[in-house]
């Protein structure tokens, strides 16, 4: 089991010919995603490994059934990107691209209202399911299919703690990166929800930063919802404020969204919270084998 | 991207806000004239830098007559200024910003952020003006105005109304206000900026109401579509190594301390600094190399360490996903060959190819200290920086 993918998800892939996308399709694609179609306008008819490619999503929607997109558009079109998916009815909508400008992120989110949709990103390495489906950039085979779900604001540090896990025998569920800008679909919220209602999921690892105040309200839902056990960390406990540490979302402005303060916010709520990062997958397995 | 004071108040005064009569100078003989043009004074300097705090730390003087213009200017031209928010290295003052002096009746806040959560702008006003919104806002936060926009109509009227009488101000001053207010949302929107902050917007004492001081903060994912505001980049005002970083599309932060660190994304960078301290060191930098990095740009990203004197060890910490270990190893190497290093470097690497990469950094001679986890090279940094350090 898991959240928001798995065998049965069937991929749009936005921007297939260009170099990210025809890229990363492939790896997907050797992964074991079921890549239905691809979209770059004007080039509909062609095909990219024997991946039919259209020029529009609904085009591409219509004729494959396909109810999942992964986007590798350049900044400045991501955001109409997302728009043209969500108009297109499709459910799972996975923004890769890094760079989209914030108020282009505000109008998608206006257009996103009421609409049925998940939107996963901007700025994330996107979500696997280990074993069954990947939409996204990160290694495959760094994961290994089980029963703990880790959602985060970062990549590489994502795969390393999924590596530490991997290397105890500690599978995972879903792993999904939420994105590292200021304004993004799903946040953390959104997925502890799913994450505590999913059967394959028995415990979350939680992977925040600096910045805005995800993790205080992830906190806030754990006290108040969730009865599996979470463990966190957060970056950034030495970034100086007022710096973007690379993450657009990653600042600490006016005082606020510090690392201590998002700390403390999860340890009071009852979350298990690592402050060295070499010892998050050490500090999940004593909480499973417990 | 942060701008100037007076590069704000030109966008400003663009959407109809009063601002005080002025011109920048870069000489003191500059400052006499923009002062001959003013009047008679009293006149304000304002240094023109990227930080805050300039008044407590003397970068802005008044002066009583033209007389003291050209002196004050050449005592503040050339100069470091050094504030609450520059950190010691302080900031060059290369601009100075006359203005003539406005005689203040009364402070108010005006500033528009995006709420992240919200997904839209809010609006910020106070009649408590002059002082940090964000301290106010936790400490009196009765004393803050919030109006939140709705970004699929924008800033309506009402709302633009209920800010001023919000402000108790007198009646007489209700167009102004809020065709300052209604100016600096449509500056946002139409630049793309991620702050816009009137602070001080003062009411004089003769009725009027001018923005004393504003900032402006732009969206640096935006700045393609605003060449105008990407041509007010003030290279002058960032870290020369931050520059030299930025060059090579390297994402640099120079920070205090002694170790510097290279790493492959912003999260496990963050991550690595946080590393650096719990093994009783100090990170000298942020710097994050990205996931596609070329041998060419962990070359460039060596050059900017050892170009930092406090650099005392590296420590590169790489997970390879999209870049391989082999290919890092071989730019590690080539760099370490090429640039002539002669502090300690800790390398840890995990991920794609990584037995390759291994074997290049243990077959090149280099005295590379490999580590075969976080936690192992945690150690060896905390080691080799109590003997270096």
């Amino acid at each position: 089991m898991s959240i928001l993918i798995d065998s049965g998800t069937k991929v749009i892939v936005q921007g297939i010919t260009g170099k990210e996308g025809a890229f990363h399709t492939a790896q997907m694609v050797e992964y074991g995603t079921r890549v239905a179609a691809g979209v770059t306008p004007g080039k509909a008819g062609q095909s990219f490994d024997g991946i039919p490619v259209f020029n529009t999503v609904r085009d591409a929607a219509e004729a494959t059934g396909a109810n999942a997109s992964a986007i590798f558009v350049p900044p400045r079109f991501a955001g109409d990107a997302i728009m043209e998916a969500i108009e297109a009815g499709i459910e799972t909508v996975v923004c890769l691209t890094e760079g989209i400008p914030t108020l282009d992120m505000i109008a998608v989110k206006q257009y996103m209202k009421g609409k049925n949709v998940r939107l996963i990103g901007p700025n994330t390495p996107g979500v696997i399911s280990p074993g069954s489906c990947k939409i996204g950039v990160m290694a495959g085979y760094i994961h290994l299919p089980g029963r703990v779900g880790v959602t985060s604001r970062s990549g590489t540090l994502t795969y390393e703690v999924v590596d530490q896990l991997t290397k105890k025998g500690i599978g995972q569920s879903t792993c999904v990166g939420i994105g590292g800008d200021p304004v993004i679909g799903l946040g953390f919220v959104d997925i502890l929800r799913m994450f505590q209602h999913d059967d394959g999921t028995e415990a979350v690892v939680i992977i925040g930063e600096i910045g805005g105040s995800a993790e205080e309200e992830a906190a806030e839902y754990f006290r108040e919802h969730m009865t599996k056990p979470v463990v966190a960390f957060i970056a950034g406990m030495t970034a100086p404020p007022g710096r973007r540490m690379g993450h657009a979302g990653a600042i600490i402005s006016g005082g606020t969204g510090t690392a201590a303060q998002k700390m403390d916010a999860l340890e009071r709520a009852g979350i298990a919270v690592v402050k060295d990062p070499a010892r998050v997958g050490e500090t999940l397995s004593g909480i499973l084998s417990r | 991207m942060k701008i100037h004071e007076f590069q704000a108040k030109k966008l400003l005064a663009g959407y109809g806000v009063p601002i005080p009569r002025g011109q920048i100078a870069r000489t003191d003989e500059e400052a006499l004239n923009v002062a001959r043009q003013l009047g008679e004074g009293p006149f304000v300097l304002k240094a023109q830098v990227h930080a805050g705090g300039r008044g407590k730390a003397g970068g802005i003087r008044v002066v009583d007559s033209i007389a003291d213009v050209a002196r004050t200017a050449w005592e503040m031209l050339g100069k470091t200024l050094i504030t609450a928010q520059t950190g010691q290295e302080g900031k060059p003052v290369r601009t100075l910003l006359l203005e003539e002096a406005v005689n203040v009746a009364k402070e108010i806040y005006i500033g528009i952020v995006i709420d992240r959560r919200k997904a839209c702008p809010v609006i910020l006003a106070s009649a408590e003006g002059g002082v940090e919104i964000e301290r106010l806002a936790r400490e009196r936060p009765d004393r803050v105005i919030t109006e939140v926009v709705d970004p699929s109509v924008g800033l309506r009227p009402f709302q633009a109304s209920r800010i001023f009488y919000g402000l108790g101000l007198d009646e007489s001053l209700a167009r102004p206000v809020m065709a300052t207010v209604i100016g600096l949302y449509r500056l946002l929107i139409e630049k793309d900026l991620s702050l816009a902050e009137i602070n001080p917007f003062v009411v004089t004492e003769d009725g009027g109401v001018v923005a004393l001081d504003a900032k402006v903060v732009a969206d640096d994912n935006a700045l393609f579509r605003h060449p105008d505001i990407a041509g007010l980049r003030d290279v002058s005002q960032e870290d020369p190594l931050e520059v030299e970083a930025g060059k090579h599309n390297l994402n640099y932060i120079k920070l205090k301390g002694n170790v510097g660190c290279m790493v492959n994304g912003a999260g496990l960078a963050m991550a690595t600094m946080d590393l650096i301290k719990l093994a009783g060191a100090e990170p000298a930098n942020f710097l994050d190399v990205g996931g596609g990095a070329t041998a060419q740009m962990v070359k460039e990203a060596m050059r900017i360490l050892i170009f930092d004197r406090d650099v005392k060890m590296i420590f590169i910490n790489i997970f390879g996903g999209i870049l391989r270990c082999d290919t890092l190893a071989q730019g590690v190497v080539e760099a370490a060959r090429e640039l002539v290093i002669d502090v300690p470097i800790v390398v840890r690497l995990e991920g794609t190819n990584v037995e390759e990469g291994r074997r290049i950094l243990a077959g090149s001679g280099l005295a590379f200290a490999v580590a075969v986890d976080l936690a192992d090279a945690a150690k060896k940094v905390g080691e080799i920086a109590k003997r270096v350090g």
